[in-house]
């Protein structure tokens, strides 16, 4: 039935691929918050055509499956004639498709400011730049610090789909030890409980900055 | 794009489209019905029961589809669970959702005003009587755009199942680009193929949402 040796076993090889995991959903979630920025910028601009790339860009990536843009950029890229590495791929589809849902956040974030805040800001004579830079930027990023944790939890789990793409993360490393031990259900419990571990940490700091953000 | 291969793949591609339609029907309906039993045993339930339920909802929030559908596909067979592609894929994607639909319930719950349980019990009505006519109908309009988007999300995860090998909309695609060697095409279509699909879900949800919390904006003196 179950071993608990195999079980064990399999810590060794997961946790070393566990690096990538972190390396894809860590540089993606980087990789999401600078273009999310850019993104969210449009979302608010004043010009009508960067609303409609920006609404464009959000539909899209939120529309199409993790799994589908992966293989359209895999696929995509050697075509348009740009040769990266796999892992190279598969960072930047997840900060692209991260960028969506994090313009999203930001943009709740600033919509979710008191307008008297700004109001104030203009009464007092405030130019444009110091609103946003002292005003509504920091209150927002703040205020967005929780939901950008958990983006990123659903970052840790998404990373599982890179292995598709033959990335050896802990899903991929999973699949080879269980191919060369036979201990399937050892083998993937395993990889679930690491992915737990990774995620009940993040949780455990999404709840340490929504408490300290409640004043 | 060749139109001539899609139209010579259209009866497995449209049968694969209807497996994915199934798929996410099926995680939604039982998904959304596991999902009400646990958030009420967890409003109602014992302590232990409680705690069981809150690891088991940690345990599938915290880990990727992908493990979980390998560990009941793959691993299920060494403990006597023996399942289908198709059947796994309908227990995976029901057992992935619940404890999404488990959490939106039990904030929709939630935001139901105690002052209403209060009267309710303060007029004699028992128990029961209180969940069904004012804990779920309150309830269940304050979750529902909730509900709505995470069956979308559920739309996007049935893709996955093609990884063990239920023949749905993504898996009949990839059989046909390695067939035809049209891998960029094949995965264009389907992207574009999604996008319109989860554009008309969303939309359709919005719709629903606005029709059943007409009443909550319609009423004079409200709001």
């Amino acid at each position: 039935m179950f071993s608990i040796q195999a079980f064990l076993d399999s810590f060794g090889p997961l946790l070393w691929a566990a690096r990538y995991t972190l390396l894809v959903s860590g540089l993606g979630i980087a990789l999401g918050l600078v273009l999310g920025a850019l993104v969210c910028a449009a979302a608010l601009s004043r010009w009508r055509a960067a609303r409609f790339v920006a609404a464009l860009w959000v539909s899209f990536l939120r529309g199409v499956p993790l799994l589908v843009q992966l293989l359209l950029m895999y696929y995509l890229l050697p075509v348009i004639g740009i040769n990266v590495p796999a892992i190279v791929a598969a960072v930047v589809t997840v900060g692209i498709c991260a960028s969506a849902y994090i313009s999203e956040i930001w943009r709740g974030a600033i919509g979710a400011l008191p307008p008297g805040q700004s109001e104030a800001a203009v009464a007092v004579g405030m130019n444009n730049r110091d609103l946003w830079t002292r005003i509504i930027l920091p209150q927002a990023v703040v205020m967005s610090l929780p939901a950008l944790v958990n983006e990123l939890i659903l970052l840790v789990k998404a990373s599982s789909l890179v292995s598709l793409v033959g990335i050896m993360e802990v899903t991929r490393a999973s699949q080879a030890q269980a191919a060369t031990t036979f201990r399937p259900l050892e083998v993937y419990i395993a990889a679930a409980c690491i992915y737990l571990l990774i995620n009940l940490c993040l949780a455990g700091l999404g709840r340490y900055l929504e408490h300290r953000m409640a004043v | 794009m060749d139109w001539d291969v899609l139209r010579q793949y259209a009866p497995i591609l449209l049968r694969g489209f209807g497996i994915t339609i199934l798929a996410w029907a099926f995680g939604t309906v039982f998904g959304m019905a596991l999902g009400l039993v646990i958030s009420l045993a967890q409003r109602y339930g014992a302590r232990p029961v409680r705690w069981v339920l809150q690891a088991y909802i940690e345990v599938v929030r915290g880990t990727p589809f992908l493990v979980q559908l390998f560990v009941l596909y793959y691993g299920g067979p060494l403990v006597g669970l023996r399942l289908d592609a198709l059947p796994a894929g309908l227990v995976g994607l029901t057992i992935y959702g619940s404890p999404y639909f488990a959490e939106i319930f039990r904030s929709g719950f939630d935001a139901v005003p105690p002052g209403q349980a209060e009267a309710a019990r303060a007029i004699g009505m028992a128990e029961p009587a209180i969940v069904r006519r004012i804990l779920l109908p309150l309830g269940l309009v304050s979750a529902l755009p909730a509900l709505v988007n995470f069956s979308i999300i559920l739309t996007k995860e049935t893709v996955i199942l093609s990884v063990i090998t239920v023949p749905e909309l993504m898996y009949q695609v990839q059989r046909m680009s390695t067939e035809t060697f049209r891998y960029l095409e094949a995965n264009l279509v389907l992207a574009l193929f999604f996008w319109g699909l989860v554009e008309l879900i969303s939309r359709g949800g919005r719709r629903l949402e606005t029709r059943i919390t007409r009443h909550l904006l319609e009423r004079p003196g409200h709001g």
